[in-house]
């Protein structure tokens, strides 16, 4: 009884403490950071020992043309304005999901986030089968748009069932109109979200080859390629490399003054319910039709080009059995990559959000910074590094799920960040102060809240391992052939049929993932929030 | 591993990336421990060394740059003949190179073969090739092997003009490439300067008519032209109409037709006049590195490479090349090799190509 009293007692003063920073994280988190950071860090210490090695006479020949302003122009004004539009629709289309009555809406939940699981290689291949004029700036926003959206729709679809309906109906009362409700109270509640997602689509486009290459449009990015593929010179590519994580820094640092700024205050909700879905009523067409045409563009025009060529191709024929091997191969290894990279973002984000200091701030930083990276950098940094100092794991299953974990860590860090800043500290306080062992607290409060965004991030993971190809073909076991592989082997022999189902499969197994997190997100995140 | 698991998933993908671990200790290097015995080339004269107990049993690592199909009938192929097993690990030729380069002395690599020269040559300046058999590279005329003697010509083809036949009457095809940096090509042309094809037309201009002439013809030509990512693109969209016509090798405009069926074949090809100095052999070629231990397991692969049975394979593959040796006939669909008279240049001219793409970076094509 007393023991009780006393608990509650101590319980009451940390919640009316405010927030209090903790002391040292627990040694697991330590560990589990340190690990992240090394695996990040290998290849950027390649890339500076690479361009060194060659000194720096043939990337000031690169550099100092007038050519380097465009392409740095082009890449900036590419990742300005896809970042924006990716918002926007992001948002909207979350907000049409989780806040509408909108008909078919678990259908809508996991198309919306399919085309992630199309390789830009598809889409690309699928736009100029059909529009073969496609070309410049426009196509490139247009392309990048449509296959990234999903990045900032998936943590805007969490942050948005994250965010506390009561807040919304106290702001109502209050006189506030429905657009400055959502404006000042539901979009401030999600920013975090948001603008991790828009972070992705611009580190992401600052690493983009594939599909600028097809629509002709030069970024810095295809400038690195053209060392690599043609100059034969690795030492220049990766020194202009250099100069992406730069860019990738920049960009980093400018999210991080926008979130700073947009720090959610103390408050907590502890409504477990859904906010009542707005009727659509004579909006329902409308609605209903621009997600149609923003699933048709970007999910109709490749999955139509792979059914053309099934159909016409000359090459089609039964897909070998060999065609299941590859699936498993491909799973299995995506599964891997998926559980590693979201257990290695769990303690970087934890660290972030639970012992802010600059040092945590700056590691958290690092781990996003990869998305900036060509998967050629990254594959060729750990083969040098294998070579040199790990042969036994050279060209191993286990180097390639490394491999990815690096790559897509940053799909994990954002999708576990936004769903900490909703994990309450002072709970698990609570719950260590009524004499639970903290890593019970840890499992009995904390995972439960976190547990949408290490959903979001295992299958962002998991969509974008399946389709990875760069990386693949450098780093996979000789003869170990997965669906990206095959159809990139049948494509540039022109056999369009016979690679069709390859990609087609690649959008199945992504739409596995997709279908389970868009079921289970939402209401996780209301789970999380009671 | 195929095997359902009806656990909660979190628990089969931690089992996985053990799994996973677990099979890369045992897995990794499998293929590069067995057989030391096999030293140095003492395999000599034969150039294939058919059910030679010494080679028999070993495995050698391919990496291969070339056309995955053909690939894998040659290695059948060989594996039947000399009892060798032949791991191959397929990417683009430009990713192995590096590769190759990371890896250095460690490199599981045996053979390297290669859609192009640049990046053998690349690898020879790097010293990382051995020399190849001498009876190897007798089997194929000299002037498509390296001139040092480290890596062997195998198979060619012909650089070509695609057209479209709704838009372009046969009559009005230029006899030279040269002809279509002219004005009334403006808008009609499509390239693939990225492509390592494309250098070598300009390797080719300036080595027949002059620098001068080479940066002229590569402003007319960017002035005229649609550029796309790949020769693939390329052909098909001379096919579709979107340009006229199209600077490609003439086996792109074979595998199109293969695809796209007779319905959907709306383009020929025609060749410029011999001599030309778009009228140009690229060769793809061989090597053995340094690095292996299996150096007489892999200058028996080259040797079957080049022999009769080996090129005849790449005659009857759906890849459209030219076999190199002497005696053996490409698909009768193609024009006779010994009708062709490409322009005297040679893969030694080529070098590592690094010449025409700066003059290309310097007009921005790239």
């Amino acid at each position: 009884m007393s023991t009780l009293a006393a608990a509650e007692l101590r319980a009451r003063r940390l919640l009316s403490g405010g927030w209090r920073r903790h002391g040292r994280p627990p040694l697991v988190t330590v560990l589990g950071a340190a690990l992240a950071a090394a695996l990040v860090l290998l290849p950027l210490v390649f890339l500076v020992i690479q361009a060194q090695q060659e000194g720096w006479a043939p990337v000031a020949r690169l550099l100092v043309r007038h050519t380097t302003v465009v392409l740095l122009w082009n890449t900036v004004r590419l990742a300005l304005v896809c970042a924006a539009l990716c918002a926007v629709i992001g948002v909207a289309a979350a907000w049409c999901v989780e806040r509408t009555q909108l008909p078919a809406r678990r259908i809508w939940t996991v198309l919306l986030v399919l085309p992630l699981g199309v390789p830009d290689f598809v889409v690309s291949f699928g736009w100029i089968s059909l529009e073969p004029g496609l070309k410049g700036y426009p196509a490139a926003v247009m392309i990048m748009t449509l296959s990234l959206y999903p990045l900032v729709y998936l943590p805007a679809l969490a942050g948005l069932a994250g965010v506390d309906p009561a807040l919304e109906e106290v702001a109502r009362t209050l006189g506030l109109g429905p657009w400055r409700v959502f404006w000042k109270v539901t979009l401030r509640q999600m920013l975090p979200a948001l603008l991790g997602g828009c972070l992705l689509v611009t580190l992401g486009l600052l690493a983009e080859y594939g599909a600028f290459e097809i629509v002709q449009y030069q970024t810095f990015t295809t400038a690195i390629f053209t060392e690599f593929k043609l100059g034969f010179d690795a030492a220049a590519a990766c020194a202009l490399s250099l100069v992406l994580v730069l860019l990738g820094v920049a960009a980093l640092l400018g999210e991080l003054r926008l979130v700073g700024r947009s720090r959610l205050g103390g408050l907590r909700s502890r409504t477990r319910r859904r906010a009542a879905p707005l009727a659509l009523g004579r909006a329902t067409a409308p609605v209903l039709l621009g997600l149609a045409a923003l699933c048709g563009l970007a999910l109709g025009v490749p999955i139509g080009s792979l059914v053309y060529w099934t159909v016409r191709g000359g090459s089609t024929t039964l897909p070998p059995a060999s065609i299941f091997t590859d699936l498993l191969h491909t799973a299995e290894l995506s599964c891997a990559a998926a559980a590693l990279a979201t257990a290695l973002a769990i303690p970087v984000a934890a660290a972030a959000a639970r012992h802010r200091n600059a040092f945590t701030l700056a590691l958290e930083r690092l781990a996003i910074l990869p998305q900036a990276l060509p998967g050629l950098v990254v594959a060729l940094g750990l083969v040098s590094f294998s070579v040199r100092y790990l042969f036994a794991v050279y060209e191993s299953a286990f180097e390639l799920i490394v491999a990815y974990a690096i790559l897509f860590l940053p799909l994990a860090v954002v999708g576990v960040r936004a769903a900490m800043v909703h994990a309450s500290p002072r709970l698990e306080e609570v719950g260590r102060s009524l004499g639970r062992r903290p890593a019970a607290v840890w499992l009995r409060v904390t995972l439960p809240v976190i547990a949408p965004g290490i959903a979001a991030a295992f299958a962002l993971v998991f969509i974008s391992s399946a389709t990875e190809l760069t990386a693949t073909l450098l780093l996979r076991p000789t003869g170990v052939d997965t669906l990206a592989t095959q159809f990139w082997a049948y494509t540039s022999d022109f056999s369009y049929g016979a690679a069709a189902p390859y990609a087609g499969l690649m959008v199945l197994i992504s739409a596995v993932p997709a279908y389970l997190l868009s079921s289970r997100l939402a209401a996780l995140a209301r789970t999380a929030r009671a | 591993m195929p095997r359902s698991n009806p656990t909660p998933w979190i628990v089969a993908t931690l089992a996985l990336v053990l799994a996973c671990a677990l099979a890369a200790c045992g897995g990794s290097g499998a293929g590069s421990q067995d057989s030391t015995a096999a030293v140095t080339g003492d395999v000599g004269s034969t150039p294939v060394a058919t059910g030679k107990p010494s080679l028999a049993g070993q495995t050698i690592t391919l990496y291969n740059g070339q056309h995955e199909q053909t690939t894998a009938m040659l290695v059948s192929a060989f594996e039947r003949e000399s009892g060798v097993k032949v791991e191959v690990r397929s990417d683009d030729e430009v990713a192995l190179g590096d590769q190759i380069i990371q890896e250095g002395s460690h490199s599981p690599a045996a053979v390297f073969y290669t859609e192009n020269t640049p990046v053998l040559e690349h690898l020879r300046e790097q010293s990382l090739l051995a020399q190849v058999q001498p009876s190897t590279l007798a089997a194929i005329p000299s002037r498509y092997d390296s001139t040092q003697g480290v890596w062997v010509g195998v198979s060619g083809r012909i650089s070509a003009l695609v057209y479209n036949t709704a838009q372009v009457s046969a009559a009005s095809l230029p006899s030279s490439i040269l002809e279509l940096a002219a004005p009334n090509w403006k808008g009609k042309l499509g390239i693939a300067p990225s492509e390592t094809d494309f250098q070598p037309l300009i390797t080719a201009i300036t080595k027949l008519d002059g620098a001068a002439a080479a940066e002229k013809w590569l402003i007319g030509v960017k002035a005229n032209s649609k550029t796309y990512p790949d020769n693939e693109t390329v052909v098909a969209q001379v096919n579709n109409g979107e340009s006229a016509v199209g600077l490609i090798n003439h086996y792109y405009w074979y595998r199109l037709r293969d695809e796209v069926g007779k319905s959907g074949l709306h383009s020929a090809l025609h060749y410029y006049a011999a001599g030309d100095p778009g009228d140009l052999l690229d060769v793809s070629g061989a090597a053995v590195l340094k690095s292996s231990s299996h150096q007489a397991a892999a200058q028996a692969f080259l040797a079957f490479l080049v022999s009769k049975q080996g090129q005849e394979v790449i005659a009857h593959s759906h890849s459209y090349e030219y076999p190199l040796r002497p005696g053996v006939s490409p698909n009768p669909a193609l024009r006779p090799f010994d009708q062709l008279d490409p322009a005297p240049i040679t893969p030694a001219d080529l070098g590592d190509g690094a010449a025409p793409l700066e003059l290309e970076q310097k007009l921005g094509l790239l």
